[in-house]
């Protein structure tokens, strides 16, 4: 039984996509001779040559914007920004020009951005950032942040084949960490469904990105002690799974809603006005939220431990929770 | 003041200028007076009469640029054109109706009244609506020529813009990657000497914004862009040398802008005798001129041409003022894809 990593999913899903459709190609820095930073762009060059696996200039706003033009003439570019911190420098191309072409004139822009994003890789303030929602509040978007191998490449697939500007947050420390057999055909994970990780009567844990993992882990620890949490992994942020979030709060009557990114204008509170207006007859306590604190991502690991949300902060806020 | 015409000859044969066929000029006349005619009716009747929504920006004095660059291109090729550049959009084949209907927020309008003014696009026509963040079109203007190259298409791109979008570091990235690329990009500048009330020497330090091509690795070249003819020139040699894989260049057309930066601007700022002077340079007057020495026209046959020009629009105004407003509910259509 051959494992396939979270990082290898991404190649994967990328390769075959680059063998279905001759339209699609990968640009970006470093991404061609050296295979990317993280090398989930390995061995591409070599496979697809230089006229489809394209190194670039650093220049993020140049790179969307070729992505953009490109896709206007029917290519589907799969442009790379190194690290998703780097995003910023192409935030107007994605958000003035990509995103609102189709709604101006009509011009679908089917251009995927893939970054690299989040913490735990003590990588400081400009190579750890989860900058999800400045896009989540963007129409015309859509954003998704794989948990898993399989939706690595099944929601990569989406994207590619999708007629509008996914921005496809792929989260470092899960590179190489996580792993699972991965079916051979082609899959695709649909934009806009989450997954139910685990199924608890408790308690449910909202929650995307490495973040599940951190939600899995406290609910091993919660079920000794006779606490029973649900695990709902979002998947997609833009657009979201009501449905799901709605049916599991109806479910357990208690949430905790917990993400990587920081605390003022982060999903959590989208969230939280969703099932306040649409399930406050189910619930049986607060919604609560864990977050990272609003503080740009310090660099020393003690200062980052501290930072990110914990196992142990799941534990206190669910325990407060059941007994409310 | 720079309106000297210098030729490096980077871009050809250094002999200039090579003048188009007649008929090509008389269309060229035709396209450059239509966009004066159009838009002095926007600006100075419809808008005052409060027929048209939003801002007015319009290219009073730089119509030789847009119609030059792009008359003799093909209908694959594409346009990517800024907020004076009228002729880009009639010679591509949008109607007067869907222009005045944009302007006016209608329904029938190029972006079903979801944008304003100038903010027209078309795939149909190949012309890439620009956005208000002047110089986002460069990158665009590099990945679709990149998208001809990888596909082995002998297309070109035309991608203009103005003085002060040279500021933009979008507008540096984008020629920076064209010629690392080598992508078959002519980018068009129509230096106005002025970015809404900032002149140019405000804008940047050094004299000509062709000077930073060398930078780039790409050839530029400063043409009269009052002299139609001369911006028809330069670009038939960019576009050619664009459409023989040699990579982009750049026209620096010297101009000015014989308005405010817009309908509500006065343009107080702006020394009386530069609009003097180069009201003596009128780029449409000029081609009369030398159409009218060659006896390739006469007066009576510019009048006529001037009284059809009337006409098209007049009937263009009294069906797009007909024309019905969206549905409210419509702003909600068309985020994304719909089956």
């Amino acid at each position: 039984m051959a494992l396939t990593t979270y990082v290898d999913a991404i190649r994967q899903g990328i390769s075959e996509e680059m063998e279905r459709d001759d339209n699609v190609f990968v640009l970006g820095e470093d991404v061609g001779i050296y295979g990317g930073a993280f090398k989930v762009t390995h061995g591409l060059l070599e496979k697809f040559g230089e006229t489809r696996v394209i190194d670039t200039p650093i220049s993020e706003s140049a790179i969307i914007g070729a992505a953009i033009g490109a896709a206007m003439m029917g290519l589907r570019p799969i442009a790379e920004m190194q690290f998703a911190d780097f995003i910023s420098c192409a935030f107007d191309q994605i958000t003035n020009f990509a995103a609102k072409c189709r709604y101006r004139w009509g011009a679908g822009i089917p251009i995927v951005v893939r970054a690299p994003s989040g913490g735990g890789i003590h990588g400081g303030p400009f190579h750890s950032q989860n900058p999800e929602m400045h896009f989540v509040h963007t129409p015309g978007l859509k954003v998704v942040c794989p948990s898993t191998a399989y939706d690595a490449k099944g929601l990569l697939k989406a994207a590619i084949r999708d007629a509008d500007p996914v921005i496809y947050f792929e989260h470092k420390y899960l590179y190489r960490r996580i792993k699972e057999e991965l079916p051979t055909g082609d899959f695709v994970v649909p934009i806009g469904k989450a997954a139910l990780r685990r199924k608890g009567s408790d308690i449910s844990v909202i929650t995307y990105g490495a973040m599940v993992y951190v939600a899995l882990d406290a609910a091993k620890e919660l079920e000794k002690e006779g606490i029973d949490i649900e695990v709902l992994d979002l998947r997609s942020l833009l657009p979201f799974d009501r449905e799901a979030v709605l049916e599991t709060v109806k479910r357990t009557n208690k949430v905790i809603l917990l993400h990587e990114d920081t605390r003022i204008g982060g999903f959590a509170g989208e969230l939280a006005a969703v099932i306040s207006e649409e399930a406050f007859d189910y619930l049986d306590g607060p919604i609560r939220r864990i977050t990272a604190p609003d503080t740009p991502v310090p660099f020393s690991p003690p200062m980052e431990e501290y930072f990110l949300p914990q196992v142990s902060d799941v534990l206190r806020v669910a325990r407060e929770l059941h007994a409310y | 003041m720079n309106a000297k015409t210098v030729d490096p000859h980077t871009l050809g044969t250094g002999q200039r200028p090579a003048l188009p066929p007649k008929e090509t000029q008389l269309k060229i006349l035709y396209f450059m007076k239509v966009v004066r005619e159009l838009e002095n009716r926007i600006e100075r009747k419809l808008y005052r009469q409060g027929k048209i929504v939003g801002g007015v920006y319009v290219g009073r004095g730089q119509e030789a640029i847009a119609v030059g660059s792009c008359i003799d291109l093909r209908a694959d090729d594409v346009v990517c054109p800024s907020h004076r550049d009228m002729g880009a959009f009639l010679i591509r084949g949008m109607s007067l109706r869907t222009i005045i209907a944009q302007y006016m927020g209608k329904k029938t309008g190029a972006t079903k009244g979801k944008d304003s003014n100038m903010h027209m696009g078309s795939l149909e026509h190949n012309l890439v609506a620009f956005i208000s963040m002047l110089g986002d079109s460069i990158p665009v203007a590099a990945g679709i020529g990149l998208s001809f190259k990888m596909r082995g298409q002998d297309r070109v791109v035309v991608c203009s813009f103005g003085d002060g979008a040279t500021s933009r570091g979008d507008w540096h990235e984008g020629l920076n990657m064209a010629s690392v690329m080598k992508c078959p990009v002519v980018f068009v500048c129509n230096n106005n000497q002025y970015a809404y009330s900032t002149p140019l020497e405000r804008q940047m330090a050094v004299e000509n914004v062709a000077d930073r091509a060398p930078a780039y690795g790409m050839p530029g070249e400063i043409v009269d862009g009052n002299d139609v003819l001369a911006v028809w020139d330069a670009s038939q040699r960019a576009i050619t040398y664009a459409r023989g894989g040699h990579g982009p260049s750049l026209i620096e057309c010297k101009t000015f802008r014989m308005t405010g930066h817009s309908a509500h601007d006065d343009a107080g700022y702006v020394p009386q005798e530069l609009f003097d002077y180069w009201e003596t340079r009128d780029p449409i007057r000029r081609l009369e001129r030398t159409l009218i020495q060659q006896n390739a026209l006469t007066d009576a046959g510019i009048a006529e041409m001037q009284k059809g020009i009337h006409q098209e629009i007049d009937e263009a105004i009294a069906i797009a003022e007909k024309d019905p407003y969206p549905d409210p509910e419509d702003c909600l259509r068309d985020v994304y894809f719909e089956e």
